[in-house]
């Protein structure tokens, strides 16, 4: 019995090829946007867990210098002569490759190379890198294919290394987690050093959170507007199927034994289409990996291995989301059959009608949401509470969509003078419930077009203008030594520039790891520095050695704002003279005057020197021929900016991408709409015929209803579309990133998206409208002969 | 009478309306012998279709013994008399109610298949023998409505059913049609041996059954 049931229900996919091909797609494009995204996720966490388990950062107490990035090999043997347990690290690039060497013996990271040989590692003069990071390495030593390495990483032993850095200086000392009792103070031994402890250095999962975050939010906006096109198909497939439901109980097939077979199908069918959209979801993360590694590359300095994995925990959560999403779809249909009459109607009841109780429902649900999300928007704090807000605001105004459409069509059905236009505008309004998932789905794909569009553009214009103000010294130099540093700042206020040394140090300000800065307060900080909030004369106070600057990660994460104060020593307190925006970096800064820093830390020299002149050529010259400056320490502001626009660019390419699929897939979900309800939509359409209409007109009018709905959805879309802005702007980058954004609006982009929507539509339309343009009188006739 | 397929007595059933229930049947009794034929005839809303219904399992009587097969289906759960609808009863609609996605040689076979009990040699000899021979590889829709119901005669009989209950088989067909699928169904049933239930308004339909009864008001008149 159960065979034959099964292959009664399976009969009518083969029957409605169109249904099983919007079911299969519309789960396998969620799915796959969804799977792609948690792949790039995977792979971007396994990449970070490589590098932890590699270098052992933020696992272990490091003694680090005071300032600068060396220590003296004889800092380390002092050390470990007055009984500290400590395991030396050096560190250096080998062109893009950062190279690292480390002790395997004595290091409390244990050998931390894949699943090599100590005795090899220590034997032979080799490093070990991963096949990709290998490949690109060019030194003169073998390099040994370790897959366990994170990528972007060699490593060696830390004589190897030395030798290959032509260096006898170390980076850092990683303390072991056991020492002895009684050991010397470390200030006593080595005052050039300072003992950092565990997890004070930026955890690159922590910083890199909220970038997945953000993938993962767009994924999942993604699978919803999939799971629209899956739930209208199993809706109509269901709906279609009345009849035969009634037939095969009519013949003897129990209702408990129907609905668990019809889950099987649902169950299998799901499988099929998710398994199709785990393949796809590979393919799209294999193509917007590069672009995500130079993305976290370029923002966090993480590296992320090129090439991807198919990893259980991405393809099995893609599976598994899917067909719960299925599944869900499906409940609701199920649950209306297991409760249908035997002898209930076999007429497809109005699937395109929905009575006036579900849309109180819908509308009582679209006020819930919306309200949430204006409480969220006031009381809420965190991240997750940010995607919360993004959530219910988005869901509440798409189901709140056919309640603002609604009237607007009974406004035109009112004002309508010709019988044709009076019924187009009529039918158009009895068209809306059987139309309204594929309508939200496409507000849905608007609004995140228009939202993330004016992030993007509103980022792009301050990040352009931040780019000016940080890079306005002409030219950027970098001294070898402190020797040089001291002739470079001599010798170019000597030549006539004007010097801005930049002095630096890794602290903790108000609990938050920060880099305080000391600098040298002019008319450039004065003219080019734009400050989010401040007090009058910040800079005079700041030259003063009275306040501070920091900037607004600093003090959005901690809590302060202008006139709060900080401590930058220990006992040293300053008021927050003026927040400064910082786009460029996700970390902590603290500014202080010059005279300030240099007393707080006087062993700290200027290493790297903003340069103010009218002739830059001129001054490199100097540099160059006088002071033997290389070309490599000179840094070409333009080049520079260019740099930092193309990672700009490349970290939005990603989320640009997912908008260009979310779009597509919404099209998507009104051409299956519109297809599948075209069976439905003859007998609705023969009585008109049979009173004169042609089938010619009749197509046009189609056509002309879709432009319609999608121009209404359009401009419903452009408010929602900019809250949408709003929320990411002033609340998830906050969350996410510490600073907030300033808002523009950009209506040429918002018309030229609002004409791709409606061409998207009218081509969604097109073949629907088509064939019901060539419909055969035969089957309008057959409306008037037959039960439907 | 212990040949007796099917066997009504005082059942009742009303149905729920604004103004309180409404009686459709009011203690129908009737007995419907192995290879018997029985018109049920009376005007619109006597309650023949509830009687029906009630007589195939397809609704459950308020009151009253229904008894197919010697099944009490009164006392059944709705797996039970679904079994019983598999295996002991075959309904033709007056609607055709076939399955559209199927072909018809599949939808002749389906109940037959359902009850577990598919007879390739009774199958060709239906299909011969109400000429369907050349339509078996087509869909539902590209049948007359002649051809569909006797499409829909063939899947009851290929089923073997003790009980064959038909709802005015013939009321969506010209009058030769229906002349032809009436002795189609009559020959059939003689041959299988089932008990046959007919609901008709026709006259002359329900001349060629072995007996007639006439329901009005939901009573035996």
């Amino acid at each position: 019995m159960n065979r034959a049931c099964l292959a009664a229900l399976l009969s009518h996919w083969h029957w409605n090829p169109l249904q099983l091909f919007a079911f299969l797609a519309g789960l396998a494009l969620a799915t796959a946007l969804w799977s792609g995204v948690q792949a790039i996720n995977a792979e971007a966490r396994a990449s970070y867990d490589a590098a932890a388990a590699t270098l052992g950062e933020g696992q272990f107490d490091q003694i680090v210098p005071g300032a600068g990035d060396r220590i003296a090999q004889a800092d380390f043997v002092a050390l470990r002569r007055a009984g500290w347990l400590v395991s030396p690290v050096i560190e250096g690039r080998v062109g893009d490759v950062r190279v690292l060497g480390f002790d395997p013996l004595s290091s409390p990271a244990g050998f931390g190379v894949g699943q090599g040989d100590p005795g090899a590692f220590l034997a032979e003069g080799q490093l070990f890198a991963n096949a990709e990071t290998a490949a690109a390495l060019e030194v003169d030593l073998p390099v040994v294919v370790d897959p366990g390495i994170a990528p972007g990483i060699a490593v060696g032993d830390i004589g190897v290394v030395q030798r290959l850095l032509g260096r006898e200086d170390l980076s850092r000392l990683l303390v072991q987690p056991v020492q002895p009792m009684e050991r010397p103070v470390l200030s006593d031994l080595a005052p050039g050093l300072r003992l950092q402890a565990a997890n004070q250095t930026a955890d690159v999962g922590e910083l890199t959170g909220s970038f997945h975050l953000n993938l993962t939010a767009f994924g999942l906006l993604s699978f919803a507007v999939g799971l629209f096109i899956v739930y209208s198909t199993i809706g109509l497939a269901f709906e279609q199927r009345r009849g035969v439901v009634r037939t095969l109980r009519a013949l003897g097939v129990a209702l408990p034994r129907l609905v668990v077979l019809m889950l099987v199908e649902v169950l299998v069918l799901a499988l099929i289409g998710a398994g199709l959209g785990v393949v796809l979801g590979y393919v799209v993360a294999a193509a917007l990996l590069p672009d995500v590694a130079v993305t976290l590359r370029g923002l966090y300095g993480a590296e992320v291995a090129g090439t991807l994995q198919f990893r259980v925990s991405w393809w099995g959560s893609g599976l598994a989301i899917a067909v719960l999403g299925a599944l869900a779809a499906a409940g609701a249909r199920l649950w209306q059959i297991a409760r249908m009459p035997l002898l209930a109607s076999a007429r497809p009841r109005a699937w395109a009608m929905t009575s006036g109780r579900v849309q109180n429902v819908q509308g009582a649900l679209a006020l819930l949401l919306l309200a949430v999300a204006a409480v969220l928007t006031l009381a809420g704090q965190g991240l997750v509470a940010g995607f919360a807000l993004l959530g219910c605001f988005l869901i509440g105004a798409a189901l709140a969509l056919p309640l603002v459409v609604r009237p607007v069509l009974e406004r035109a059905e009112r004002g309508a003078t010709t019988p044709v236009a009076r019924w187009f505008w009529a039918d158009t309004r009895q068209q809306l419930p059987g139309l309204s998932l594929a309508l939200m789905a496409l507000l849905l794909a608007i609004s995140a077009n228009i939202g993330v569009a004016t992030m993007v553009s509103s980022f792009r214009l301050t990040f352009v203008s931040f780019l000016d103000q940080r890079l306005a010294p002409e030219l950027y130099v970098e001294a070898a030594s402190a020797e040089e540093a001291a002739a470079i700042e001599s010798g170019m206020a000597a030549a006539g520039a004007d010097v801005l040394p930049l002095l630096a140090i890794e602290t903790q300000v108000a609990g938050q790891p920060a880099r305080l800065f000391g600098v040298r307060v002019g008319p450039t900080y004065r003219e080019s520095w734009v400050f989010l909030d401040q007090v009058l004369d910040a800079w005079n106070e700041v030259a003063a050695g009275q306040a501070v600057v920091t900037n607004e990660q600093l003090a959005r994460r901690a809590g302060l704002w202008v006139g709060d104060s900080v401590s930058v020593a220990p006992d040293v307190t300053l008021p927050i003279a003026a927040v400064v925006a910082d786009y460029g970096n996700p970390r902590g800064q603290v500014i202080v005057g010059e005279d300030l820093f240099r007393n707080l830390h006087p062993e700290v020299s200027p290493r790297q020197f903003g340069l103010r002149t009218d002739d830059p050529g001129a001054l490199r010259d100097v540099l160059r021929t006088e002071l033997g400056v290389a070309e490599s320490a000179l840094i070409d502001q333009r080049a520079l900016k260019a740099f930092s626009l193309e990672v700009f660019e490349r970290t939005f390419t990603v989320t640009a991408a997912l908008n260009v699929l979310t779009l597509a897939v919404a099209g998507f979900a009104m051409l299956m709409s519109l297809l599948t309800l075209a069976d439905l939509r003859v007998p609705q359409l023969a009585p008109v015929w049979a009173l004169g209409l042609t089938r010619r007109r009749i197509g046009q009018l189609e056509l002309l209803r879709t432009v319609v709905f999608a121009v209404v959805t359009c401009l419903f879309a452009l408010p929602v579309g900019l809250g949408l802005a709003w929320v990411l702007l002033a609340i998830i980058n906050v969350e996410a990133f510490g600073w907030r954004l300033p808002m523009f609006l950009f209506p040429a982009d918002y018309a030229r998206l609002g004409v791709y929507a409606v061409l998207a539509a009218i081509a969604a339309a097109a073949w629907p409208a088509w064939r019901l343009m060539r419909t055969p009188p035969n089957a309008l006739l057959k409306v008037f002969a037959h039960e439907r | 009478m212990t040949d007796a397929v099917l066997r009504l007595e005082g059942v009742e059933k009303a149905f729920a309306s604004v103004d309180g229930p409404v009686p459709v049947l009011r203690g129908v009794s009737l007995e419907l012998r192995a290879g018997e034929t029985l018109a049920l005839t009376g005007e619109s809303g006597s309650g023949k279709s509830t009687l029906l219904h009630i007589a195939g399992g397809l609704e459950a009587a308020d009151a009253g013994v229904v008894r197919v097969a010697g099944h009490d289906l009164v006392a059944m759960s709705d797996a039970a008399r679904a079994a019983v609808r598999a295996r002991d009863v075959a309904v033709v609609f007056q609607q055709f109610n076939l399955i559209p996605s199927l072909r018809v040689e599949d939808n002749i076979a389906f109940q037959a298949r359902l009850a577990g009990r598919v007879d390739q040699g009774l199958i060709d000899r239906l299909v011969d023998r109400l000429g369907l021979a050349g339509q078996m590889r087509k869909y539902p829709e590209a049948l007359s409505g002649g051809q569909q119901q006797r499409v829909a005669i063939a899947r009851a009989i290929a089923a073997r059913p003790r009980v064959l209950l038909a709802d005015e088989p013939t009321g969506n067909l010209d009058e030769g049609t229906a002349a032809e699928v009436l002795e189609a169904l009559l020959a059939l049933v003689a041959e299988t041996g089932a008990g046959l239930l007919l609901v008709t308004h026709s006259p002359a339909i329900a001349a060629r059954m072995d007996r007639r009864l006439h329901l009005s008001a939901g009573r035996v008149a």
